[in-house]
């Protein structure tokens, strides 16, 4: 059987090291890029690194492997942070991470199943992923195969209707080897996310449309590896963990901060975030 | 959902292949499928709450663990589709073909086309002749919508025959595919010997003074309007273009290159469709006159299959006076 090369990491410091890695790589490529999304690649870092690297069966050098478990980013556009965690994996080599948004690269704007395998599905029109989640989860159950999905949704992003009908579909079919994140860190492009199309009591549409609801900090790398456990011992009904999050998250110049959304470090402002990010 | 009309939209005419009785290709797609379902176990069939229309009921009841029923939520269900697939099974996504290629057309092009995952998409009630429901159910743009997209496979079989041996095609071919079937009963028009290849089209004939290049259920006009103009000594070839992407381009060369004069027919808009993908071809290739048989950027109406079909001029009879007018 294969697994993850380089095992699997359960020590919490040792989580928080691979994140920074995470998220250096992110501002590298974005900076090298000189165009992208910083603020959700940094907002979803912790909760990504901990599923990739403390939960999930895979193996770099087969990622077709049928009994990995699944990570889909159905928010496409904070795809430096999926192509930081696969480089941290092993998939590509360390340099691969300078050509991202380059022509002909397997590290598209948004993910690219196609031209990087690794990546489950192609995303980056917001709503879909989750229904694609769906549908792995549903193919694995009928053959048995103990495997597990993961996807990553924006706060933003479920105002799309398509995110509901999914929800509803994986109640329905009590689909219990998915566990759903929402990475609600309260901005969106036009503005926080209350404002443009408020999504709140969010606990509370979840928990209605049938789902495991766990919230939690998620920049707490505790309550993130508590709460994966707990997904993973959900049984009978799907489960999503709402991680309150900080967009922009460790580098204090960009947290918070909308305009960060779609914008990407300058040169100075990457040598900047990075010793940040070192110290934090 | 008008399903009480059941008499045919072109059953009135005698048929012109097969002495058999008028049947539906949707009727046929149900059974088939549920075939399919016996023989093999990555077949998995997802439906929009129109299972008994686009007649997945059949393999819905027969095997229910690998049927999803996903209520009325087409881009979910295009998207779980596309998931299915990902873990090697073999998914057939049915609903209404406005429906399925409307309201899910992102969702098509993202994870079904941009990931080219093997999603068979197999649409029911495609063209006018859905008839009574009118114009918010006759999908006339479908094959527009689909054909524009990469990796994306397009068929349109003529009659039921033609319908079981696509739908067996589709299922061994790996990638998008997507197909459009129909309400109404149709008459066989293929060969009894007859096996669909994707990307080959059926000639008949081909034609001295004009070829008529049809797909769906204007392949049965065109052999009928044939028949008529050859009384009048007019050599008119017809072209059965049951794949119109990628289009068999060797034999519309072979058909231009005989007569100087095309006609294209189908049961969708003049624009984007059969004779859109004809005409792209020939203007670069070997241009001659193309005329376009459809719906002529106009929306349908309710009423039976036949009167829309006289209304909107895609008649055999139609065919004939377009064919006679411009000689
Ligand atoms: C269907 C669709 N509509 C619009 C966009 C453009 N877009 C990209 S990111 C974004 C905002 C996403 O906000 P959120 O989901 O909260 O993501 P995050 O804050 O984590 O970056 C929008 C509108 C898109 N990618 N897809
Ligand atoms: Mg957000």
């Amino acid at each position: 059987m294969s697994v993850l090369t380089k095992g699997k990491i359960t020590d919490v410091s040792e989580l928080r090291k691979v994140a920074k890695n995470v998220r250096i790589r992110i501002l590298h490529m974005l900076t090298m890029a000189g165009s992208g999304h910083t603020g959700g690649s940094l907002s979803a870092a912790d909760v990504a690194v901990a599923i990739y690297f403390s939960k999930m069966n895979f193996n770099p050098k087969e990622p077709f492997w049928k009994g990995r478990d699944r990570f889909i980013l159905s928010k496409g556009h904070a795809a430096p942070l999926l192509y930081a965690l696969m480089a941290e994996a092993g998939y590509f080599p360390e340099d691969v991470l300078d050509n991202l948004r380059k022509i002909e690269s397997p590290l598209q704007g948004h993910p690219c199943c196609k031209r990087l395998p690794g990546v489950e599905v192609s995303t980056g029109s917001l709503g879909q992923g989750l229904s694609v989640a769906n549908g792995m989860a549903l193919g694995l159950r009928l053959d048995k195969n103990p495997a597990r999905i993961y996807c990553i949704m924006g706060d933003g992003e479920i105002q799309e209707g398509q995110i509901w009908e999914a929800a509803m579909t994986a109640a329905h079919y009590k689909i219990d080897n998915l566990c759903a994140v929402v990475d609600n860190n309260g901005l969106q492009i036009d503005g926080p996310v209350q404002k443009v199309m408020g999504i709140n009591p969010i606990h509370d549409k979840w928990a209605a449309f049938g789902w495991h609801v766990i919230g939690i900090d998620g920049h707490n790398m505790e309550q993130i590896l508590a709460a994966l456990d707990e997904a993973e011992k959900t049984k009978g009904m799907p489960t999503v963990i709402i991680a309150n999050t900080t967009k922009g998250k460790g580098v204090s110049f960009f947290e918070h901060k909308v305009e960060y959304h779609g914008i990407t470090p300058t040169p100075e402002e990457y040598e900047r975030a990075v010793k940040e990010i070192h110290n934090g | 959902m008008g399903e009480r009309i059941q008499q045919s939209a072109v059953s009135s005419q005698q048929s012109a292949g097969s002495e058999k009785k008028p049947k539906a290709t949707r009727d046929e797609y149900g059974e088939v499928l549920l075939e399919l379902g016996k023989k093999r176990s990555d077949i998995v069939v997802l439906d929009a709450d129109l299972s008994s229309s686009t007649k997945t009921g059949k393999f819905a009841k027969a095997f229910p663990d690998r049927f999803f029923n996903m209520g009325i939520a087409e881009q979910d269900m295009v998207g779980t589709a596309a998931g299915l697939s990902l873990t090697g099974k073999v998914p057939f996504a049915s609903t209404f073909a406005v429906f399925e290629t409307g309201r899910a057309w992102d969702q098509i092009r993202l994870t079904v086309c941009y990931s080219n995952t093997n999603v068979k998409l197999v649409a029911t009630h495609g063209g006018i002749t859905v008839g009574e429901d009118g114009a918010s159910h006759q999908a006339l743009e479908d094959i527009a919508l689909m054909r524009s997209l990469p990796n994306m496979t397009v068929i349109v079989p003529s009659d039921a025959a033609e319908t079981a041996s696509v739908i067996n095609a589709v299922a061994d071919y790996k990638g998008p595919v997507y197909v459009r079937l129909g309400r109404a009963k149709v008459p066989y028009v293929m060969p009894d010997n007859y096996r669909f290849r994707i990307g080959k089209a059926h000639i008949f004939h081909i034609g001295k003074d004009v070829n008529i290049i049809a797909a769906g259920i204007m392949v049965d006009a065109a052999i009928k309007a044939a028949a008529l103009l050859k009384k009048d000594g007019i050599d008119t070839g017809v072209l059965n273009m049951s794949t119109i992407k990628p289009l068999d381009e060797e034999a519309v060369l072979s058909a231009a290159k005989s007569a100087k004069l095309i006609l294209t027919a189908e049961e969708h808009s003049i624009i984007g469709g059969l004779g859109s993908a004809v005409c792209e071809f020939l203007s670069e290739t070997h241009p001659v006159r193309v005329i376009r048989i459809g719906v002529r950027d106009t929306f349908g109406c309710s009423g039976n299959p036949d009167d829309l079909l006289r209304i909107h001029g895609l008649t055999a009879e139609d065919i004939v006076k377009t064919i006679k007018d411009s000689m």
